[in-house]
């Protein structure tokens, strides 16, 4: 709301951002973050498929589960789903 | 330009606005089904089964679901349409404000139904007037005819590079959508020709380089992004710079069209008929302008000096046009197809009474509301307006501003 910003003549039209949302570090909104515990997880890739963020990857070289802690925003989800209660939502 | 040969073909409304997204070259038609619209959905799923055009045709489960997926598909490029009514359209209201806001040129048919309660399938304009303030341009047609040629139009108007607004095409429920109407179509290529492809324009990024105006792998873009306080209000101020252009951009189409047609609609904006001389004018949209044209006859066939003025654009409000359409009329009725409850009549009036304000035109101007949830509006209910207005212009004094016809008491 500063002087500064640019007038509505000079701002490109409807807010648009030529920067991808993967930018937008969300991680820091976080206060529990999700760990997983790898001799439960039997890799049923659930968690993967219900984290509304994208952030949990399957890594297919480690044979494992990993978040993605930059997006990630500690919503619990996934420990919520885990069948085999693998994932623990430990306090940053 | 000479006028293109043209086909004459009986078509209902519905079928009419379907014929011209056919011919209009549209990437992607997402849709829920609505009565009065349901032809027009289903005629374009026709023309797709049938490999007539090569548009790609989403079934969706709700309106909301529908013009998200014209929003998005607009977002990428791509020329969209959808149609709805009455409560579908309510079901947009949401996606109406993000489909302006990100500036996607998406367009749209409304056939204009009541909203319930109770429930009703018939004409009113409660459903699109309740829309004005989202940032659409909004077309009201008079006949299927007019559905037709405004359908194409709206693509090229909405696409323009300065303007990028999604644009509405209102036509009358069962008045139009559902009576068979010899409508004359173009060739296909000539409607080709005349609607192009959809350009995409080139904007300046944060970052000082030139990229296109849409979501593109090699520009990677957030497209509707959280705008608080700080920027907001400008995004909005484009909005109304963007409508701003827009009677222009309408009128221009509407000349290039009538070059390729033959027809005309008054100037793109409004319609005035036997307006040069009138003394006493009515106002309205839509359908009713047609049975009020043949009331003017009568009344104008025994001397009687009555005009008629037609919004064909609501949005963008055609304020300067209509001022001096009306400077030398006496007594002027608006007609209004919808109500604003606990208002000083319905929201017709309400701007054109706003409009003479600021011409210092005082003349009297009343208001009758008609026509709800498919009322028929008969010759003689239109004679009772002109009679009424008759009185106004010998006594100067309006009895009574607002009031309802064709209601029982």
């Amino acid at each position: 709301m500063t002087s500064q910003n640019k007038g509505w003549k000079e701002l490109p039209i409807a807010g648009v951002c030529w920067i991808p949302s993967t930018e937008y570090k969300t991680g820091d909104w976080r206060t529990f973050k999700p760990v997983v515990d790898t001799e439960k997880c039997t890799l049923c890739l659930l968690c993967h498929l219900y984290c509304p963020d994208g952030a949990i990857k399957w890594n297919s070289q480690a044979r494992a589960i990993e978040f993605d802690y930059d997006h990630c925003k500690g919503c619990g989800i996934c420990a919520e789903e885990c069948p085999v209660e693998a994932i623990e939502m430990v306090r940053e | 330009m000479a006028i293109s040969e043209q086909k004459m073909l009986a078509l209902n409304g519905d079928e009419a606005v379907a014929y011209a997204v056919k011919q209009s070259d549209v990437d992607v038609v997402a849709a829920y089904p609505i009565t009065p619209q349901t032809i027009i959905v289903e005629k374009f799923s026709e023309y797709v089964h049938d490999g007539e055009v090569d548009t790609e045709f989403v079934c969706v489960e709700s309106e909301h679901s529908a013009l998200t997926a014209c929003l998005t598909a607009a977002a990428t490029g791509a020329r969209t349409f959808t149609a709805s009514a009455s409560a579908g359209l309510a079901l947009m209201h949401e996606i109406l404000y993000v489909t302006s806001g990100c500036r996607a040129p998406v367009i749209m048919a409304v056939t204009n139904r009541a909203l319930s309660a109770p429930i009703n399938i018939h004409c009113d304009h409660a459903d699109s007037m309740v829309e004005r303030d989202a940032g659409w341009i909004q077309i009201y047609a008079e006949n299927s005819q007019e559905a037709y040629d405004s359908t194409i139009q709206a693509f090229r108007i909405a696409e323009q590079p300065d303007i990028l607004l999604p644009a509405m095409v209102m036509l009358d429920a069962f008045f139009l959508t559902h009576t068979l109407e010899n409508v004359k179509v173009l060739a296909d290529e000539t409607v080709h020709k005349f609607v192009g492809t959809r350009k995409i324009p080139l904007v300046k990024s944060h970052e000082h380089k030139m990229v296109p105006f849409r979501l593109d792998p090699e520009n990677p873009a957030t497209m509707g992004p959280l705008d608080l306080y700080d920027y907001y209000f400008e995004h909005k101020r484009q909005q109304e710079e963007a409508m701003g252009r827009a009677p222009k951009i309408v009128k221009q189409v509407h000349d290039e069209y009538a070059e390729i047609s033959g027809r005309r609609y008054g100037n793109g904006l409004i319609e005035s008929y036997h307006m040069e001389d009138a003394k006493m004018a009515t106002i309205c949209l839509g359908s009713t302008a047609g049975t009020t044209k043949t009331v003017v006859d009568q009344l104008r066939a025994n001397g009687k000096k009555a005009g008629l003025l037609r919004l064909r654009t609501y949005r963008p409000f055609p304020k300067q046009d209509i001022a001096n359409a009306l400077e030398n009329v006496e007594a002027i009725a608006v007609m209004d197809r919808s109500h604003s409850f606990g208002a000083y009549g319905g929201p017709i009036f309400h701007e054109i009474r706003h409009v003479l304000y600021d011409s210092q035109q005082h003349h009297p101007v009343v208001n009758y509301i008609y026509g709800l949830g498919g009322r028929d509006m008969p010759q003689h209910l239109i004679h009772q307006i002109y009679k009424d207005l008759q009185e106004i212009v010998r006594t100067k004094r309006a009895e009574k501003p607002v009031q309802f016809i064709g209601l029982r008491e």
